[in-house]
């Protein structure tokens, strides 16, 4: 069951709390910012890595996080 | 691909004010998932306090009627009175509910006013700059304690969800935290029972939610989140303490 996820880097404030609670470790912290100043966070996933299972979007208080699925 | 995740129509498409990893911002989206999940967009009426949350209202699309610092069950008493078939929520604070509006939360209680209490604890004043609340708890550093809090000087954290259980006019009171995914999921689970215990006209009810206040606590969000875990949860346990089931409190 194959996923994916869409960031709004515009929302994100950089907490990071994806890039901790992401069971498989799919989104990584950057040195990228966006036009609030915050650090955004970037998703990298293969084919198959991501099972959508939403815990990143459950977590994220912003808000910020799309979850699709196969 | 299917969508599985996206914004609940009951918060309006608007950035949050709050701080970076703030628990408010979760607990608000998990509130609003709940009154959409209820179909109760059209019948809910939130009331926000002075606090972190005092712009409550810029985020739920759902009626909201601000009280002032420590009134929200006075407020919501009015407002369910008035309008009973509503859904209506407090959203407070633990300096709102804890300290300043200890009398007006007890007493409505008391009363069995159906109305939900939404009691976020994050063990200090947020809004005002992270001096002691009343749920500071023992050796944490504040503003106001920088040594730290002593009970023989500042007195002890309190449960005061525990002692809204014990009060008769109250049919469910829970204790949840924020401080995970399985947390956090399990807390829009209990706040539905909450309102569900509402809108069955059982009597009081709230929910306490346990809340990382990165910036007063002068962590790392996932820092914040792990404190929660590893020393709020030891003073402020987890829980349902009262459930009254079916009827009403006067059967
Ligand atoms: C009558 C009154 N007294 C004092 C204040 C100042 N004040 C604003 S918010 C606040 C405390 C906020 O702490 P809490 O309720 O824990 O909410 P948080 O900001 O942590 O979410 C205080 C004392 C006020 N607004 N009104
Ligand atoms: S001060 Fe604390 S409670 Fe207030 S918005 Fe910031 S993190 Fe949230």
């Amino acid at each position: 069951m194959a996923g994916k996820i869409v960031i709004n880097e515009g929302l994100c404030k950089g907490c990071i709390l994806c890039v901790e609670f992401c069971p498989r470790g799919l989104i990584k912290p950057t040195k990228e910012l966006n036009a609030k100043g915050y650090y955004v966070v970037v998703f990298e996933s293969d084919d198959g890595e991501c099972t959508a299972c939403t815990l990143c979007a459950v977590i994220c208080p912003e808000v910020a996080i799309e979850v699709y699925r196969e | 691909m299917k969508k599985v995740f996206s914004r609940t129509k009951a918060l309006k498409p608007v950035p949050f004010h709050y701080c970076p990893g703030c628990g408010h911002s979760i607990l608000h989206r998990l509130v609003a998932e709940v009154i959409e999940e209820m179909d109760l967009i059209d019948r809910a009426i939130g009331v926000p306090p002075a606090g972190c949350a005092v712009l409550a209202y810029n985020y739920f699309d759902v009626d909201m009627g601000e009280a002032p610092h420590g009134r929200g069950a006075a407020v919501a008493t009015g407002i369910k009175r008035v309008l009973p078939d509503r859904l209506v929520f407090t959203y407070q604070g633990d300096g709102d509910i804890a300290a300043i509006g200890t009398a007006e939360t007890i007493h409505a209680a008391n009363r069995g006013e159906k109305i939900t209490a939404i009691f976020v604890n994050n063990a200090v004043y947020g809004m005002t700059g992270g001096q002691m609340a009343p749920t500071s708890i023992l050796g944490q550093v504040t503003t106001t304690t920088p040594r730290g809090r002593d009970s023989s000087r500042e007195g002890f954290p309190i449960n005061f969800t525990e002692v809204l259980a014990r009060i008769k006019g109250t049919a469910y009171a829970a204790r949840t935290s924020l401080h995970d995914p399985a947390h956090v999921l399990k807390t829009k689970r209990i706040l539905r029972k909450a309102f569900e215990a509402q809108m069955g006209g059982l009597g009081f009810s709230v929910v306490e939610v346990l809340s990382p206040c990165p910036t007063n606590w002068k962590m790392s969000p996932p820092r914040a989140f792990e404190w929660v875990k590893e020393e709020m949860v030891k003073h402020y346990p987890l829980g349902v303490f009262k459930e009254i089931e079916g009827g009403s409190l006067a059967d």
